[in-house]
């Protein structure tokens, strides 16, 4: 499904990710892990056309995809979110998650300021499926709260909410469960589970180790901007390099 | 659908205002001053929708006015036009420069926005001056025919009053009704994240030049008005202080509110009049009041509007209950 070769990033003199390739089959939910610094946000932000990397290339099912703008990878179903939450504040919950159907809706500026019939059955139409995105991360109860007043774990489900709503492929998670309590987690890995199961491949890059080994098929282990190790859980705890990566020996 | 019916009491309460207004001020100097007070709003209303919504800066806005004004008084007054296809012809024109100018302007963030349309601004203010021969440069430019239908002229104060709070309430509604669509909704959105937005597959340099350009097309409209009812026109209307003005209007009012642009345009185009009491203090009450404003009522006067609303019905409701109890 996603496939990444050969990613090497070069920040000045720094570089933040070198040689790094790995795949996400797909229907998997595949993790990112590594100590802080490892360059797994920067993974991401390649990936999802917000920075451009030095060289390397990225592969959306077979297609090159490599530094394409974030809106024309929204067009091929690739998804994401944000690590520190990046909600649309003045918008409802509700509303935000209709931005989300921007792409797959077509009235102009004409239509929708004389509010004609088309526009308004389009209109009607996203309000629905947008409160269906809204259960299916179990938050339809605050469609009506504006976006600024949530708590941050109601904050994440909406993101995540928000990036369904683009019926995505794909959906690319960047620490999802950072500032959540172990409650909120365990919610978390369940809504990540039913995304899998409504049949999209889920990437993501997450510090915490139960939620990960829990949830993800496959791990790709980054230190220092090199890949250092990719495997099933199992092999990844087992891995000697990795434990030493962590716990800082050899 | 609560909502929507809410919107018709207020458009319909508007209107009504709208219209009864002139019948207390009929033919006095007040009537000239409420006209202004429509086109300003209408002015208010285009920078609303790039400012409040978009959340992108303009300080070229006069320009923009001033064009409209001019492409429509030069081609009236001086090549013969049809005032109503100049309009639209000032409007298709304004329209392509804006486009045009946007796609480099609108790269820039904040300050460097700020600049870049405050330059564009004063350089058309430098053309209007300059070019004598097309706009009669500093004396500025006399006989602009009136707006006519047939063998109806819009030739009075009360004629015009009509027909630019026909077209600026028009435009409140139209307003209203794009932001909250999928257009509106993509506005804010980049108001509040671009990069999110962006991932949500929002075009968003395409959409802040799209909105630039209806914001620019607005105020050319504006400008038609103001030429066609002025009839005489002169640079000085177009400059940097009248695009401050207009952004005071729009933060006063209450930025990315529905009827924002109204209360900032009505207050910031009646307040001087009404200073005239002070003479030469007068400027010392207008600064002293938009201090006052920002720092008490910092989500302009719309949101103090709303508060006050909700303040007096739920003091009505109390009373009602205790009506009811006693």
């Amino acid at each position: 499904m996603l496939r990444v070769e050969g990613i090497t990033q070069k920040f000045g003199g720094v570089t933040a990710l070198s040689d790094v390739s790995f795949s996400v089959a797909e229907g998997c939910i595949k993790g990112v892990i590594g100590p802080n610094g490892a360059g797994k946000t920067t993974l991401f932000n390649i990936i999802t056309g917000i920075y451009a990397q030095t060289s390397g290339s990225v592969f959306l099912s077979g297609e090159d995809i490599t530094g394409l703008a974030p809106e024309k990878l929204a067009k091929r179903r690739l998804v994401r979110t944000f690590q520190n939450i990046e909600l649309f504040c003045g918008l409802t919950v509700l509303e935000n998650v209709m931005v989300g159907f921007h792409t797959r809706s077509r009235s102009g500026v004409l239509s929708c300021s004389l509010k004609l019939p088309g526009h308004l059955k389009e209109e009607h139409a996203i309000r629905e499926q947008a409160m269906a995105c809204l259960e299916f991360a179990g938050i339809a109860d605050l469609a009506e709260t504006p976006a600024d007043s949530l708590p941050f774990g109601k904050g994440r489900l909406l993101e995540i909410a928000r990036a369904m709503a683009l019926d995505p492929r794909i959906v690319l998670l960047d620490e999802p469960a950072a500032g959540l309590n172990s409650r909120e987690t365990a919610q978390l890995g369940r809504l990540i589970c039913k995304i899998r199961e409504s049949g999209v491949t889920v990437a993501l890059v997450e510090h915490d180790m139960e939620l990960v080994m829990d949830i993800c098929e496959s791990i790709v282990v980054l230190n220092l901007g090199r890949k250092l190790a990719e495997g099933t859980p199992r092999e990844i705890q087992e891995n000697p390099e990795v434990v030493a990566a962590y716990l800082g020996e050899g | 659908m609560l909502k929507g019916n809410k919107n018709l009491v207020t458009y319909g309460m508007l209107s009504g205002i709208v219209m009864l207004a002139p019948l207390f001020f009929a033919g006095g100097y007040l009537l000239n001053v409420l006209v202004f007070v429509g086109i300003n709003t209408l002015l208010a209303v285009a920078l609303n929708l790039l400012l409040g919504f978009a959340g992108q800066i303009s300080l070229g806005h006069a320009a923009f006015f001033g064009l409209g004004a001019y492409i429509s008084g030069v081609s009236t007054a001086t090549y013969g036009v049809n005032p109503w296809a100049a309009m639209l012809l000032a409007a298709v024109a304004v329209g392509l420069v804006a486009f045009a100018i946007g796609f480099p302007i609108l790269k820039l963030k904040g300050h460097y926005l700020a600049m870049a349309t405050l330059g564009f601004g004063i350089i058309v203010y430098i053309v209007f001056n300059e070019t004598v021969d097309l706009t009669g440069g500093p004396s500025g430019l006399s006989g602009i025919p009136s707006f006519t239908v047939a063998d109806f002229s819009f030739d009075s104060d009360m004629k015009n009053y009509y027909l630019i709070w026909g077209i600026t309430l028009v435009a409140i509604v139209l307003s209203a009704n794009l932001v909250n669509s999928r257009i509106g909704r993509a506005l804010r959105s980049i108001h509040s994240s671009e990069v999110a937005a962006r991932v949500m597959g929002v075009n968003v340099r395409l959409l802040k030049v799209q909105i630039f350009t209806l914001s620019a097309v607005l105020s050319s409209i504006a400008g038609s008005l103001y030429a066609h009812t002025m009839t005489f026109i002169s640079p000085t209307s177009f400059g940097f202080n009248f695009s401050v003005e207009l952004l005071t209007m729009v933060v006063i009012g209450g930025l990315g509110s529905i009827l924002g642009p109204l209360l900032g345009a009505g207050l910031l185009t009646l307040l001087p009049e009404f200073l005239r009491t002070f003479q030469d203090y007068d400027i010392i009450v207008y600064g002293l009041l938009l201090v006052l404003m920002t720092m008490y009522l910092p989500g302009g006067l719309a949101s103090g509007f709303t508060a006050m609303c909700a303040r007096i019905r739920s003091r009505f409701s109390r009373e009602v209950v205790k009506n009811a109890q006693g």
